[in-house]
C-alpha cells in the first residue's frame, strides 16, 4: 500500500511521504527553512559533500565513544532460555542515542551557516545531547521543555545548564513533549534564517523524519555487523523502544531488508490503554497500537487525539515516551506490518528497570525498561535470538524510580523507604 | 475554475462574492477572535461588536489544542474557549446563530478539518447534524467516505453555515490540494499567508492557489500585538504587488496608527486578532460583564477601521 518504502528510499528522500504518512504540516514561514534544510540534507549527508560524513563519524567516535558495544547479557539469557544481546546505547556520551541525531544535526547546522540551534526535550535526553553537541561545535543553545518534564528530570536539566545552554520552561497544557515542541516551533517561525531546530525524534516535517533516521541508523549498521561477528547469524527479533521513535528507526533501520528479523516497537501502555474523551486525556502514549490518523507538528501520521481530531494529553512515566504522536515511517512500517507495534504499561517497566538494574548491573533509563518489559513479556515468541536496544542509562530517573516504586507493588525492587522522600 | 491560473490570467479572484465584495470599497477591517471565548454567549456579542465597530470581513478561530503558530495571547482564548467545551459542530452552530451581516472566514488548523468527516454521526452529545460524506471516489483523501480523513466533509458543511473561506496556517501550498478542491466545489476560498521569508517558486505557487485575499504576515513569528510597524511590510507587499487578490496585512497591529500606516504602505485591509483578544483576556481577568467588554470591543474596532481609512486619504 506504501508507495515510498525502504524499498524505495529514494522516493521517500525526495517527497517525504512514507505511504499515507509524512509531508510537511507547518506555516509558510518555515517552508523555505525546510526547503534549505533538504537541500542542505542532501548535500552534506547523503551525498557527502565537504566531507560532511567523515567529519560527522568522526566527531562521533572521538567525541560520542562509538562504536558502542554489543553485549551478551549472560543473565538474561538464562533466564529467559533465549540468547539476548544488548546494543548499548547507554554507553554513548550523554548517556542515550540521542547524541547519534543531535550531533548530525548541530554539525550540518553548522554547515549550512546557522548561528543558533534551538531544540524541544522530553526526558531531557535529547536536550542534553543537544547541549553537548552545541557545546562541542561552539554554538548557542536554547532548549525547550515542559515544567512537568522538568520536575521529573532534574539532573538533565542542571545538565543542559551546564552546558552552557539556556532552559526554558514550557507552563502551556500538561507541561510535557507535545507542549514543548510545539513551543520550539514557535521560536523558530521567528528566528528561523540565522537559527537551526535540532528535533529530537524521527517526527516532525520532511526532511526531518528522513534525515533523523538516518543519523541514527549507526545503531543498526553497527548491532548487525556485530551481531554477525559474534554469533554468526542475524537476530531473531529486534527490541526497541519507541516514543517519537527514533531509538527504533535507528535500531531497525539495517535490519528491514532482513525479512526473518522481526522488528518490535515497544510503547508506552502508561496505566491504561483506555481513553478519556471527555478529559481529553489517554493515560498511555500506545500511538502505534491506538492511535489514529491525523496531522500534528508538520506530518500526517498516527495520533493521539479525540473524535474532533484535539489531541489528547499522553501519558507515560517515562518522560521521553511520553509523546501523543509518532515518527510517520514508523507509522507507514507498523501498518505495512513489518514493524510490530507492541506495548508495555508502567508497572511492567518498572519491574524490568530494576531487574535489569540487579541482573546484569545496568541501570536503564525508564524508556529503555519497557523494551525489556516486553522482553520478559513475550520470551517465548521471540525466537531464540534477540537483540535488545539499551537506549539510554537511567541516572537521570532515579528520583522517579523511587517514588514510582514506592507507589506501587514491584516485587523484584530493592526496599526504596530508605529513601523516602526522594533524594533531595 | 475562477482564479487567476498560473499565467496571472485573471477571472474573478474570490468564489466567494461576499469576500469579494468586502475588498471592493475601502480599505478593509479584518479582525479575528477565537470563537467561544470564554465561552458561547459571550462569544456571540464580542463577534457581534466587530460587526458594529466597522469589520468588513471577520476571521473566526476554530480552537485547536497545537496552535503552533498563535503567541501566547490566542494560546490563552483557545486554552479558554476549549475548556468551555468549543467542538467543530458547536463553532458551525454558533456561525449560524451569528448576526452579522459581514462574510466570515474560519482560521483553524489542518487536523480539525482533516478528521471533520471521519465520524459522519457525531456519536450524541453535539451530534446535531448528521453528515453524510459522499463515498466512492477515487480520491479518498478528497472525499472523504465516511471513516476516512478529508477536507471536504468540513468544507461542505462551512459551506452550509455560510462561512465564505478558510484561513489554515498550518497548511502550506504543498498540502493544500484537496482543501482547495472542496474549497472550489463548494464555492469557498483558500487565503494562504505569505510570509516574509516566502520568496521565489513558493509565491508563484501559491498565487496559483490563493482566493479571497492573501493574508501578508507584516513579521516573522507567531501572532501577538506589538508597537512598531515592521519593516517587512512594504517589502511583503512589494513581492505581491502584482497579485489580482487583495491584499490584507496581519501579525503584530495592534492600534489605529499602525493601520493608518500599513493601508499607506500599500495594504488592501488590515487583520487585526491579538488586540482584540486582549481586550476579551482583560474582560475575564477583571470579572467585567460581556457588555462591558463588547463595548471595549466595539470601540477598538472603530479605532481600527477608521485608522485604516485614514491610510488612504
Ligand atoms: C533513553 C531514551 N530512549 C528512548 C526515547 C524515546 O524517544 P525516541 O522514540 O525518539 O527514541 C527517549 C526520549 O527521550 C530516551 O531518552
Amino acid at each position: 500500500m506504501t508507495d515510498a518504502t525502504h524499498t524505495d528510499d529514494e522516493n521517500a528522500e525526495s517527497d517525504g511521504r512514507f505511504g499515507r504518512y509524512g509531508g510537511q504540516y507547518v506555516p509558510e514561514a518555515l517552508m523555505p527553512a525546510l526547503e534549505e534544510l533538504e537541500d542542505a540534507y542532501g548535500r552534506y549527508v547523503l551525498e557527502n559533500e565537504d566531507g560532511f560524513l567523515e567529519e560527522f563519524h568522526r566527531r562521533l567516535d572521538d567525541f560520542g565513544g562509538r562504536p558502542t558495544p554489543l553485549q551478551r547479557a549472560d543473565r538474561l539469557s538464562e533466564r529467559y532460555d533465549t540468547e539476548v544481546y544488548l546494543k548499548r546505547e547507554d554507553l554513548l556520551h550523554g548517556g542515550a542515542h540521542k547524541l547519534n541525531n543531535a550531533l548530525g544535526q548541530v554539525l550540518l547546522a553548522k554547515y549550512m551557516g546557522k548561528d543558533r540551534i534551538i531544540a524541544e526535550t522530553g526526558a531531557g535526553q535529547h536536550g542534553t545531547a543537544t547541549a553537548m553537541a552545541a557545546a562541542h561545535l561552539g554554538m548557542p543553545c536554547t532548549i525547550y521543555m515542559g515544567e512537568r518534564d522538568i520536575n521529573r528530570q532534574r539532573p538533565n536539566v542542571f545538565r543542559m545548564k551546564i552546558n552552557g545552554a539556556e532552559v526554558q520552561p514550557v507552563t502551556t497544557g500538561r507541561g510535557t513533549l507535545k507542549e514543548a515542541i510545539s513551543e520550539t516551533m514557535r521560536d523558530w517561525a521567528a528566528t528561523v534564517e540565522d537559527t537551526h531546530y535540532v528535533i529530537g525524534s524521527v517526527v516532525g516535517p520532511h526532511p526531518f523524519p528522513s534525515m533523523v533516521r538516518e543519523f541514527q541508523a549507526v545503531i543498526s549498521r553497527e548491532a548487525r555487523a556485530q551481531v554477525q561477528e559474534k554469533t554468526g547469524r542475524l537476530p531473531d527479533a529486534v527490541l526497541a523502544c519507541a516514543g517519537g521513535g527514533s531509538n527504533t528507526m535507528g535500531s531497525f533501520e539495517a535490519f528491514i531488508g532482513d525479512d526473518d528479523v522481526d522488528l518490535y516497537a515497544v510503547e508506552a501502555g502508561g496505566s491504561s490503554l483506555s481513553v478519556d474523551e471527555e478529559a481529553g486525556v489517554a493515560p498511555n502514549s500506545a500511538t502505534l497500537s491506538t492511535g489514529g490518523e491525523g496531522v500534528l507538528h508538520g506530518a500526517r501520521t498516527k495520533l493521539l487525539q479525540d473524535h474532533h481530531g484535539q489531541i489528547m494529553e499522553s501519558h507515560s512515566v517515562s518522560a521521553g515516551l511520553d509523546y501523543a504522536g509518532v515518527g510517520p515511517e514508523l507509522a507507514a512500517l507498523a501498518d505495512e506490518g513489518r514493524v510490530t507495534a507492541a506495548n508495555v504499561d508502567d508497572d511492567a517497566a518498572l519491574e524490568a528497570f530494576h531487574r535489569l538494574s540487579t541482573d546484569e548491573g545496568i541501570i536503564p533509563a525508564l524508556e529503555t525498561a519497557h523494551a525489556f518489559g516486553y522482553l520478559k513479556q513475550r520470551q517465548d515468541e521471540l525466537g531464540d535470538l534477540v537483540v535488545v536496544t539499551v537506549s539510554g542509562r537511567g541516572d537521570k530517573d532515579l528520583e522517579t524510580v523511587i517514588e514510582e516504586t514506592e507507589k506501587r507493588e514491584i516485587g523484584n525492587a530493592p526496599d526504596m523507604s530508605l529513601f523516602s522522600g526522594g533524594l533531595r | 475554475m475562477s482564479r487567476p491560473d498560473a499565467t496571472g490570467a485573471v477571472g474573478t479572484v474570490a468564489n466567494d462574492e461576499a469576500l469579494a465584495a468586502a475588498f471592493a470599497g475601502e480599505p478593509a477591517f479584518v479582525p479575528y477572535l477565537a470563537v467561544g471565548d470564554p465561552d458561547y454567549e459571550s462569544s456571540l456579542a464580542y463577534v457581534e461588536a466587530l460587526a458594529r465597530g466597522g469589520a468588513d470581513v471577520i476571521e473566526l478561530g476554530l480552537p485547536f489544542s497545537e496552535p503552533i503558530a498563535e503567541g501566547p495571547t490566542i494560546q490563552g482564548a483557545i486554552v479558554r474557549a476549549l475548556e468551555a467545551g468549543m467542538t467543530p459542530e458547536r463553532f458551525f452552530a454558533f456561525v449560524e446563530d451569528l448576526d452579522v451581516d459581514v462574510p466570515l472566514v474560519c482560521m483553524t488548523y489542518y487536523n480539525l478539518i482533516y478528521q471533520y468527516g471521519r465520524h459522519s454521526a457525531p456519536d450524541g452529545e453535539d451530534g446535531d447534524t448528521e453528515y453524510e460524506a459522499a463515498a466512492g471516489d477515487e480520491d479518498a483523501e478528497y472525499e472523504a467516505a465516511a471513516g476516512e480523513g478529508g477536507p471536504r466533509a468540513f468544507v461542505e458543511r462551512a459551506a452550509e453555515a455560510g462561512l465564505s473561506g478558510f484561513v489554515v496556517p498550518d497548511l502550506p501550498a504543498e498540502e493544500a490540494g484537496p482543501l482547495r478542491e472542496a474549497c472550489d466545489e463548494f464555492g469557498l476560498d483558500l487565503i494562504f499567508i505569505v510570509a516574509p521569508t516566502t520568496r521565489g517558486e513558493r509565491l508563484d505557487r501559491m498565487r496559483e492557489l490563493v482566493s479571497g485575499y492573501v493574508y501578508v504576515q507584516a513579521r516573522l513569528g507567531t501572532t501577538g500585538a506589538r508597537t512598531d510597524v515592521s519593516d517587512r511590510t512594504e517589502e511583503s507587499l512589494a513581492r505581491v504587488a502584482d497579485w489580482e487578490v487583495p491584499k490584507a496585512v496581519g501579525f503584530g497591529i495592534a492600534d489605529g496608527e499602525q493601520a493608518e500606516r500599513i493601508v499607506a504602505a500599500g495594504a488592501d485591509g488590515i487583520i487585526v486578532g491579538s488586540a482584540l483578544v486582549d481586550i476579551v483576556a482583560e474582560g475575564v481577568e477583571n470579572g467585567d460583564d460581556a457588555d462591558v467588554v463588547a463595548d471595549r470591543i466595539e470601540a477598538k474596532a472603530r479605532e481600527l477601521k477608521a485608522g485604516a481609512r485614514r491610510g488612504r486619504e
